[in-house]
């Protein structure tokens, strides 16, 4: 086992891995440019589900790099991912269950209703 | 095998701190990489619940945008983009200021960490301070969910906008106490940092307030897009 020694700020053996700070300078900069682009195209027009669609990817891109940057899931243990991926697990399945239920009480409701019209 | 570990951790601790860093390594653990390890998984496990409690928020979201989309369409534009947008910007750098703060931390960097941390404290502030003018501004507007609600542009759909404000006020303001919480911890943390409390075998206190920071980041990350950005093309 190597002995410790903090002679000078560099070394630091205990840390699991240090990330350097132009890492963080780029993970940064990127977080704000994707701001930017989920502005840009908020305001212009893209057909219906599209905008919800490039919003959605900009902001799990944005919290990809937060988690594997800023949160230091990239070089973490395995338990950690575990635990990563078990919450955003559930949660899918707290968004899809619900809104799959709604979907099927609304959707084919209406549709009910319009062969009825067409009936008539 | 454990007495032996525990001897390493032991020495570790006595080697590189002298007198008080015989404190840091906690008797139940083997080493200092061992509760280094236990404790981030905790903070996870919190962090992690922390995500199905904003979960909770989303959900009801999701269904209630699936129910009366065009309400949602009318609230959104009746909030206020450009401090939305200087928030994201805002709370994206203290992201990153938090981030330098680890880094100083494991890297035995004491002022640099004490700036650093000030700095986050100070851009949460900063946040929370807009935050209050546009609250103010939704008061100003009888926007508020409750007696006083008010928006006859929206006709038939007045009711379910005054729903989608309900959910921006509980989806943000959960924010909003997070953030509080979150400074209360760094005004802890500044003066032991300044005190030279954190060091490279002693970093992971910072880097654990660090998840936490980041997560109350990419909820706000979610929650400006999904409430200011609708329909606004």
């Amino acid at each position: 086992m190597p002995r410790l020694h903090l002679d000078k700020p560099g070394d630091y053996p205990l840390a699991h891995h240090v990330i350097p700070v132009r890492t963080y300078l780029a993970v940064f900069t990127a977080l704000i440019v994707l701001t930017g682009l989920t502005v840009f195209v908020a305001f212009h027009h893209l057909g219906d589900p599209w905008n919800d669609v490039v919003a959605i990817t900009i902001a799990l891109t944005k919290a990809t790099l937060v988690v594997l940057f800023f949160m230091h899931v990239k070089y973490s243990t395995a338990m950690v991912r575990l635990c990563v991926i078990s919450a955003i697990f559930f949660l899918l399945m707290l968004f899809g269950i619900t809104w799959s239920d709604y979907w099927a009480r609304k959707v084919p409701a209406i549709r009910v209703q319009q062969t009825t019209y067409d009936v008539r | 095998m454990s007495a032996e570990m525990h001897a390493h951790g032991a020495a570790l601790a006595a080697d590189s701190h002298g007198h008080h860093a015989s404190g840091v390594l906690q008797h139940q653990f083997d080493s200092l990489e061992q509760q280094r390890d236990a404790s981030t998984l905790g903070m996870w496990a919190f962090v992690a619940q922390e995500a199905m409690f904003f979960g909770g928020l989303f959900t009801a979201y999701i269904v209630y945008r699936f129910l009366y989309p065009d309400a949602y369409h009318i609230g959104s534009h009746q909030l206020n983009v450009v401090l939305g947008g200087i928030n994201t910007a805002v709370l994206i750098s203290s992201s990153l200021t938090m981030a330098l703060a680890v880094w100083s931390a494991q890297t035995g960097r004491r002022r640099q960490l004490t700036a650093w941390l000030t700095t986050t404290l100070l851009l949460g502030f900063a946040f929370l301070v807009i935050k209050y003018f546009e609250y103010r501004e939704k008061f100003a507007h009888h926007l508020v969910p409750g007696l006083h609600f008010s928006l006859p542009a929206a006709g038939a759909e007045e009711g379910h906008v005054q729903l989608f404000f309900s959910l921006y006020f509980a989806m943000t303001g959960m924010h909003a106490i997070h953030m509080i919480i979150g400074a209360g911890i760094l005004m802890v943390y500044i003066p032991m940092a300044a005190r030279g409390k954190f060091t490279p075998e002693y970093s992971h206190p910072v880097e654990l307030f660090g998840l936490y920071w980041h997560f109350v980041d990419i909820v706000w990350i979610f929650l400006f897009p999904l409430l200011y950005l609708l329909g606004r093309y």
